[in-house]
């Protein structure tokens, strides 16, 4: 059965794309077949994170207007066995998105054999976004510890409640996670951030993982290697032991306390 | 920071973020953010102080509607001040014309 699942935050910045690109990436190598849809059209990133920019021929607005097949349009990616890409368009057109187009390309993709439909939300709550939340049967919301990506996740939770499919029908509710990013343990001793267990309780939806503040974030966008990849970095363990728990696996929750150093670390760190 | 302000506990951002987002969080539920059924209050004080203005001289802001939520519940509350001295509409005075 396939799974749709939007990665969306209401504020831009947060890291939607990256955590797109990073579950994508996470739930292929666990031999699910997944693809990563990026919703955000006009500004097109997806591609770059996942570093398949060049190969883009068509576009999704390509396939919902019957311009381009939806084989021809996907990206296969050349690191991860069953990982695809589905690249936004740049064009400008605002209602190059249809509830009735982006809901046939999903049924497409679902016949196709694919385990997760990974939909990459633009910031806001306007067209793209709830265009990228409207199919989702599960719905991962990334924050950063601070008050205005707090406010706008709260705004969305409200939106995945109410604009949705799943809403509209009277099914199930939409599955929602938090995952926070740019997370320091270090800032929240000092009492200068908000800590798991404040954002927790603001915003009442399960925990699915902590995302520490990294330099290897911006090192893996620079290079379009997913950080997952490099098994070393932090942020490739944190987002490792988010996509098991994600595919229903128990792991402790790790990088919401400061790191222990020894006396050399911290002379030399 | 000079030497004494080393001793003297300040509050901390981390609670005073926490402080103003459980406000502002629980309002903007209260307000419909998560429950976008009530988007019609603002219309439905407007059509009442319509309704009102037929009969009585009155400013909008004698005209108040909430929504409150009690457990599981919720309560429409209309309140609505009468300006001072008003009196029952005699017949003559100003009614809707079926004409």
């Amino acid at each position: 059965m396939s799974k749709v699942v939007v990665i969306t935050s209401g504020k831009g910045g947060v890291g939607k794309t990256t955590t797109s690109a990073n579950i994508a990436t996470g739930l292929a190598q666990e031999g699910l077949k997944t693809v990563a849809i990026d919703f955000d059209v006009g500004l097109r990133n997806l591609d770059l994170v996942m570093g398949c920019e060049r190969r883009v021929v068509y576009d999704f607005v390509n396939v919902i207007r019957g311009e381009a097949k939806l084989q021809q349009t996907l990206i296969k990616d050349k690191r991860v066995e069953s990982l695809y890409v589905l690249p936004a368009s740049q064009t400008r057109d605002k209602d190059a998105l249809s509830a009735e187009g982006v809901g046939r390309v999903i049924e497409e993709l679902k016949e196709m054999g694919f385990d997760y439909i990974i939909c990459d939300s633009p910031a806001g709550i306007e067209k793209g976004a709830q265009m990228a939340m409207y199919f989702a049967d599960e719905a991962i919301v990334v924050t950063n510890p601070e008050v205005s990506s707090v406010r706008d996740s709260d705004r969305v939770l409200g939106l995945l409640a109410a604009k949705t499919s799943r809403a509209e029908l009277g099914g199930q509710p939409i599955r929602t996670h938090l995952l926070l990013t740019r997370y320091s343990p270090a800032m929240v001793k000092k009492g200068e951030m908000l800590s798991v267990g404040d954002v927790l309780e603001l915003l009442g939806i399960p925990l699915l993982g902590v995302i520490p503040e990294s330099k290897a974030v911006l090192q893996s966008s620079n290079k379009g290697t997913p950080a997952i990849l490099d098994e070393t970095t932090d942020v490739a363990q944190a987002y490792l032991d988010v996509v098991s728990r994600f595919v229903g696996q128990e792991r402790q929750h790790r990088f919401i306390e400061e790191e222990k150093r020894g006396f050399l670390g911290r002379l030399f760190g | 920071m000079s030497f004494f302000d080393y001793f003297r506990k300040r509050p901390k951002s981390a609670s005073l973020a926490k402080d103003r987002l459980s406000i502002i969080v629980a309002r903007e539920r209260a307000g419909g953010s998560r429950n976008d059924r009530a988007d019609y209050l603002p219309q439905l004080q407007q059509e009442l102080l319509a309704v009102i203005a037929r009969y009585e001289k009155i400013d909008i802001s004698n005209v108040v509607v909430s929504l409150d939520r009690h457990g599981g519940s919720e309560v429409l509350e209309l309140n609505i001040t009468l300006p001072e001295g008003s009196q029952p509409p005699a017949s003559g005075s100003p009614r809707p014309s079926f004409a």
